[in-house]
């Protein structure tokens, strides 16, 4: 309904966190893709989720969308049952995933109405919304072309306006940075921040890019194997592990070293796709 | 109520826009259709090979040739849905608060759309060859009715397999063994009485014999429906809820 998914980002559910799992586990017939996470993540944190291919951060995050059901455990995100209330909980998240998901058939505009249709933002609303959105993702002059013409840091951007159209509570950013080069990647950690501090947006962001992680994150958890390796701040994290440890060291030290262990032959085509796409 | 149907047309609206943005494929699907009526149909009218009663054996089978095209364009759209689940845009849809009713069926509905053109071409051809066609404003709106209908339950037939078999090269393989028997055994290019009775009884569980029959009793002129109209449609329409119903649990589990 209207009134629901027009939520502000500062109306918040019942919970006090913006996300709270309990033992959340998703097997793949005998691979546990994520093993009993607990997790807290408060209100208008940038929470970085890093981890080796395979180690269960898209899972993680598709059971948080209530894209995948979990097998067991539970979780609650803007104070909702991920389960029980999956409706209440879509109309208070956005969602960038990891495949490039822009209709390349329609227009950047076109892309952005028929999400605010999906969401029920009033008609009366709709436009200004969306040129609101477009502009503060400096699409402003290609919202008329088709999204197949954009570059792929022209893509994510219009994906991100799509995602926080309806400003969500919670932005929940799969790899969103991947293959953008150094300024389309700054222009996008800019607009992150700059929708936390206005609307008080949360954002759970996957990340294989360390200086992403150091800078734009406030905190961070590391996944190996399905399950949280370490949670903390990327400065404790660092001086955690010695003196003159950087963000790389840490990675390599908890996400097991080396090359994936648990990554399968499609999620590399799959990365590869996205990558090719990306240009 | 309000919002399944805000819902549901946004997302055929979205469709018809690239339809009309792009009309290649469904030109290419008109190709078909062509050949059957001008080939296939002259062929065989010329030896007088099946006798279809007072009717000529073009005008028998151009009903059927347009519930075979409905058909066809329709079985391939789940091709377009797996595209789309790798693409991402079926995640997207789904983490949206929108009702998955509203996704199921929009689609439906734009698959209508691409029925109706291809009743526009055929109706055009068969024109164009003389076919007697009844051309009174019910007959021709019962035609859409029809073609709608059967675009929408083809189409979410089409969705079904799609989200069981999940990959193009299965569901390409799928669609060809299916597609061939549906058509077959239904009385789109000989009448039922022909068939030996096992394929009679096929015939009779087919939904495209169902929607052949409504066409032939509202396309052309003298044509008869065996069932009735009324029992036709009351057919194919539930079959098509109960389609939607299938298909609306199934499809979040596309992107798993
Ligand atoms: N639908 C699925 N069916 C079977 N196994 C799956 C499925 N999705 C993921 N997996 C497996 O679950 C594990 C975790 O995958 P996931 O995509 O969550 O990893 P990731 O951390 O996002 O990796 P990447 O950095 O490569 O994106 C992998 O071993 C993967 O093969
Ligand atoms: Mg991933």
């Amino acid at each position: 309904m209207k009134e629901q998914a027009v939520k502000a980002a500062g109306e918040r559910g019942t919970g006090e966190a913006a996300v709270r799992t309990i033992g959340l586990t998703r097997l793949f017939g005998s691979l546990a893709a994520v093993d009993h996470v607990d997790l807290v993540i408060p209100y208008g944190e940038i929470f970085g989720l890093l981890g080796a291919n395979g180690a269960g951060k898209s899972t993680l995050i598709k059971m948080l969308t209530t894209l995948l059901p979990p097998t067991s455990g539970h979780a609650q995100v803007g104070g909702f049952d991920i389960v029980g209330a999956p409706a209440l909980v879509r109309g208070r998240i956005g969602y960038v995933p990891q495949l490039l998901s822009a209709d390349g058939a329609l227009t950047g505009y076109e892309n952005l109405l028929l999400s605010a249709k999906l969401y029920g933002l009033p008609r009366e609303e709709r436009h200004d919304r969306i040129e609101e959105a477009l502009d503060f993702m400096g699409l402003a002059d290609s919202a008329k072309r088709l999204a197949k013409t954009y570059s792929g840091g022209m893509i994510r951007r219009l994906e991100l306006a799509q995602a926080m159209l309806h400003r969500p509570a919670i932005l929940f950013l799969d790899e969103p940075t991947i293959g953008l080069d150094p300024v389309a990647r700054h222009v996008v950690w800019e607009r992150l921040r700059e929708l936390r501090s206005s609307y008080g947006m949360t954002v759970l962001i996957t990340t294989h890019d360390m200086e992403e992680a150091e800078t734009l994150c406030g905190e961070l958890a590391i996944m190996h194997g399905g399950r949280i390796a370490v949670i903390g701040k990327p400065l404790e994290l660092r001086t955690g592990l010695g003196p003159t440890a950087s963000l790389n060291d840490v990675f390599a030290h908890y996400a097991g070293g080396g090359i994936s262990d648990g990554g399968d032959f499609s999620g590399a085509v799959r990365t590869r796709r996205t990558a090719r796409r990306l240009g | 109520m309000l919002r399944f149907l805000r819902e549901s047309t946004a997302i055929a609206q979205v469709e018809l826009l690239k339809l009309v943005r792009d009309p290649t494929e469904m030109f290419s699907r008109a190709v078909q259709p062509v050949l059957w009526l001008t080939v296939f149909g002259q062929v065989l009218a010329h030896v007088h090979g099946i006798y279809t009663g007072e009717i000529g054996y073009l005008a028998f089978i151009t009903p059927g040739i347009l519930a075979q095209s409905v058909l066809f364009s329709a079985i391939f759209y789940g091709i377009a849905v797996i595209w789309e689940r790798d693409l991402g845009v079926v995640h997207k849809l789904l983490v949206s608060p929108a009702l998955r009713n509203s996704l199921v069926f929009g689609k439906a509905i734009s698959a209508g759309f691409r029925g109706l053109v291809q009743a526009v071409v055929i109706y055009g051809i068969a024109l164009a060859m003389h076919i007697t066609l009844r051309l009174e404003p019910q007959a021709i709106l019962g035609v859409l009715a029809a073609v709608l209908l059967g675009s929408g339950l083809f189409s979410t037939f089409s969705l079904i397999i799609a989200c069981i078999v999940k990959t193009r090269e299965r569901f390409m393989g799928i669609g060809q063994v299916l597609t061939m028997p549906l058509f077959f055994a239904s009385s789109a290019i000989y009448p039922l009485e022909l068939m030996p009775g096992w394929l009679r009884i096929v015939a009779r569980l087919n939904p495209l014999t169902y929607l052949v029959d409504v066409l032939r009793g509202l396309m052309i002129v003298g044509g008869v429906s065996m069932h009735g109209l009324g029992v036709d449609f009351a057919i194919l329409l539930a079959i098509f809820v109960v389609f939607l119903l299938v298909a609306v649990r199934l499809y979040p589990t596309l992107v798993e």
